[in-house]
């Protein structure tokens, strides 16, 4: 049996979870997903601007925390922290812990290969819409395959603490563990998918052990201290599902049903690099308080063609805020919304979309929020109005429309403290498909 | 009897690009006949009316008794398109537990 904690369930999690996974009793590996799918198109602006960036840089100070608990104990991190730049990771690894062997997985990055692939004949249709990928071919930022356990597998194979890779499939980081110490080859189709399915329950850190979770939310312990999750996996394919003693927390078989859930597509059919995971195969079951065991779980082959990750420039956004007290805040609210589109009307600008929510009203459940009576007349209301489209110039124009409206609008609005919003870049995801065979990935050990 | 979704199940939500999956899970095996039953394609759909602009996909876990629902083309764009606040579609779950729902009373009892 191997312990298999998840430290980080995006890049911003807990600063502190990974540092409790090691210090609050035993694990064998501990992996950290770091990408986001539009992270990768910040750190190729990062990598444009400095060669050695474009890697998640809360990592290296992270490893220098614990490397003295990882050398004593020997844990292994396996970690996608790597960005679109995993070498100059592993070098401020190095430099942040010296004397720890790190090895990189390359290949992933295909920024560089898009024409070659468009003069193979491969359209990269945008998997949700359909459309090809020449009309968003000059506005592309980054372009990454998400590659396999395998790998990953190949890499703790050379014997490195420090496992560093970019693009990866989030569930990959937790089962190449279970490749490179039990030995499961790309046909053990169960194993792999069973090894999938524990990734998928922990890959999202503490949404699997008390989290944004609904079942019984009150009554959670501890959530202060929540614990993340470990997968504790047996060569057979089977895992307990656990959290150190004494963390807060829960885990307990609805919850994990609830993240098991979270973003899948057909349950029958969760594709990744591979296999192909069968959830409705799974069988869980209440061990002991905290103790959930998963048993049963069937797969299919790996797909021949893999998903890639590719983010475009799509346009300029921004949203501001004023806020409307009682009486008739919501009224007043919205005459604001109007009066705001009215002059930008005027002004002759023109979006892809202006978009107004109201908090306290409908910002979250927008046509499905329930009105309720106490709320009729609320004691305030906060407008948000939002804008998007292609001409920045248009978007900063809207940002000096909300303030004047205290002013110059309905009577009683506030809440302008934090000043004129901010034009953000939107940078838009674009997934596509590419063969497997045209993605060749590589293993380095860095000294 | 009308009861809201709540009492028979609790929900988790998030995004797939401009796809928002909900997964609805029974408190009990035995409810799980009544979401297969009332929690149709359709009435989704209905339920967050203009919200979802494209079509409702519904697909059954028996093992966990649990379904999960995509929402095609409901956030606004997604991602860092959407101009919601909520452009993950993080609170759609909890927003469909007030969805009402026909049970006969020995359907909660039994």
């Amino acid at each position: 049996m191997i312990r298999i904690a998840n430290g980080q369930g995006f890049w911003g999690d807990w600063l502190e979870a990974p540092v409790r996974l090691v210090d609050g009793g035993p694990i064998d590996y501990l992996t950290l997903d770091y990408l986001a799918e539009v992270t990768m198109s910040i750190l190729q602006k990062q990598r444009q601007a400095d060669p050695e960036l474009g890697y998640a840089r809360d990592f290296p100070p992270l490893i220098g925390r614990i490397a003295k608990k990882l050398r004593e104990r020997n844990i292994k991190v396996v970690a996608n922290a790597g960005g679109v730049n995993p070498v100059a990771c592993a070098r401020a690894v190095l430099k942040a812990a010296a004397g720890l062997k790190v090895a990189v997985v390359l290949g992933d990055d295909i920024l560089g290969c898009i024409d070659e692939f468009l003069g193979k004949g491969y359209e990269m249709r945008n998997i949700d819409t359909g459309e090809p990928i020449s009309t968003i071919r000059d506005r592309i930022l980054s372009a990454n395959a998400y590659i396999g356990a395998f790998p990953l597998a190949e890499a703790l194979a050379t014997g490195a603490d420090v496992v560093i890779s970019g693009r990866c499939a989030d569930a990959a980081l937790v089962l190449a563990p279970m490749i490179d110490r039990f030995g499961w080859g790309p046909e053990d189709y169960d194993k792999l998918a069973a090894g999938i399915v524990a990734g998928h329950i922990i890959e999202c850190g503490a949404q699997c052990s008390g989290g944004n979770c609904q079942v019984d939310w009150r009554n959670i312990p501890d959530l202060a201290n929540i614990g993340y999750p470990i997968v504790e996996a047996d060569p057979d394919g089977s895992f307990i599902v656990t959290k150190h003693p004494g963390s807060g927390g829960r885990i307990d078989s609805h919850g994990l049903k609830e993240q098991l859930l979270y973003e899948i597509g057909d349950p029958r059919q969760y594709m990744t690099p591979d296999c192909v995971a069968d959830f409705t195969s799974l069988h869980l079951e209440d061990a002991s308080p905290d103790r959930v065991r998963g048993s049963g779980v069937r797969g299919g082959p790996r797909p021949a063609m893999l998903k890639a990750s590719i983010s475009y420039h799509a346009g300029w956004k921004a949203s501001g805020t004023l806020v409307y007290s009682w009486p008739d805040a919501l009224e007043k609210a919205r005459v604001a919304d109007r009066i705001t589109r009215q002059r930008l009307g005027q002004l002759g600008l023109h979006f892809d979309e202006i978009y107004t929510e109201y908090f306290g009203v409908n910002a979250c459940h927008g046509p499905a929020a329930r009105p309720r009576p106490e709320h009729a007349d609320p004691p305030e209301v906060q407008v948000r109005i939002s804008v998007r489209g292609a001409d920045k110039r248009a978007v900063d124009r809207f940002t000096r429309e909300m303030i004047p409206l205290v002013l110059t609008g309905p009577p009683g609005g506030t809440g302008y403290g934090e000043g004129r919003p901010e034009v953000r870049q939107i940078v838009a995801y674009w997934p596509a498909l590419i063969p497997r065979d045209e993605i060749a990935t590589r293993v380095e050990v860095i000294e | 009897m009308r009861i809201p979704l709540s009492r028979i199940a609790h929900t988790r939500s998030g995004d797939k690009g401009d796809t928002a999956n909900i997964g609805v899970i029974a408190w009990l095996p035995r409810y799980y006949p009544i979401l297969l039953r009332e929690v149709t394609p359709v009435r989704v759909k209905a339920f967050f009316g203009e919200m979802v602009k494209g079509g409702v996909d519904r697909f059954e876990l028996p093992n966990l008794c649990a379904l999960n629902l995509l929402l095609h083309h409901a956030l606004g764009g997604g991602g860092t398109v959407s101009l919601r606040t909520d452009a993950q579609g993080k609170t759609l779950g909890a927003a469909l537990l007030a969805m009402e729902i026909d049970v006969d009373e020995r359907e909660l009892t039994d």
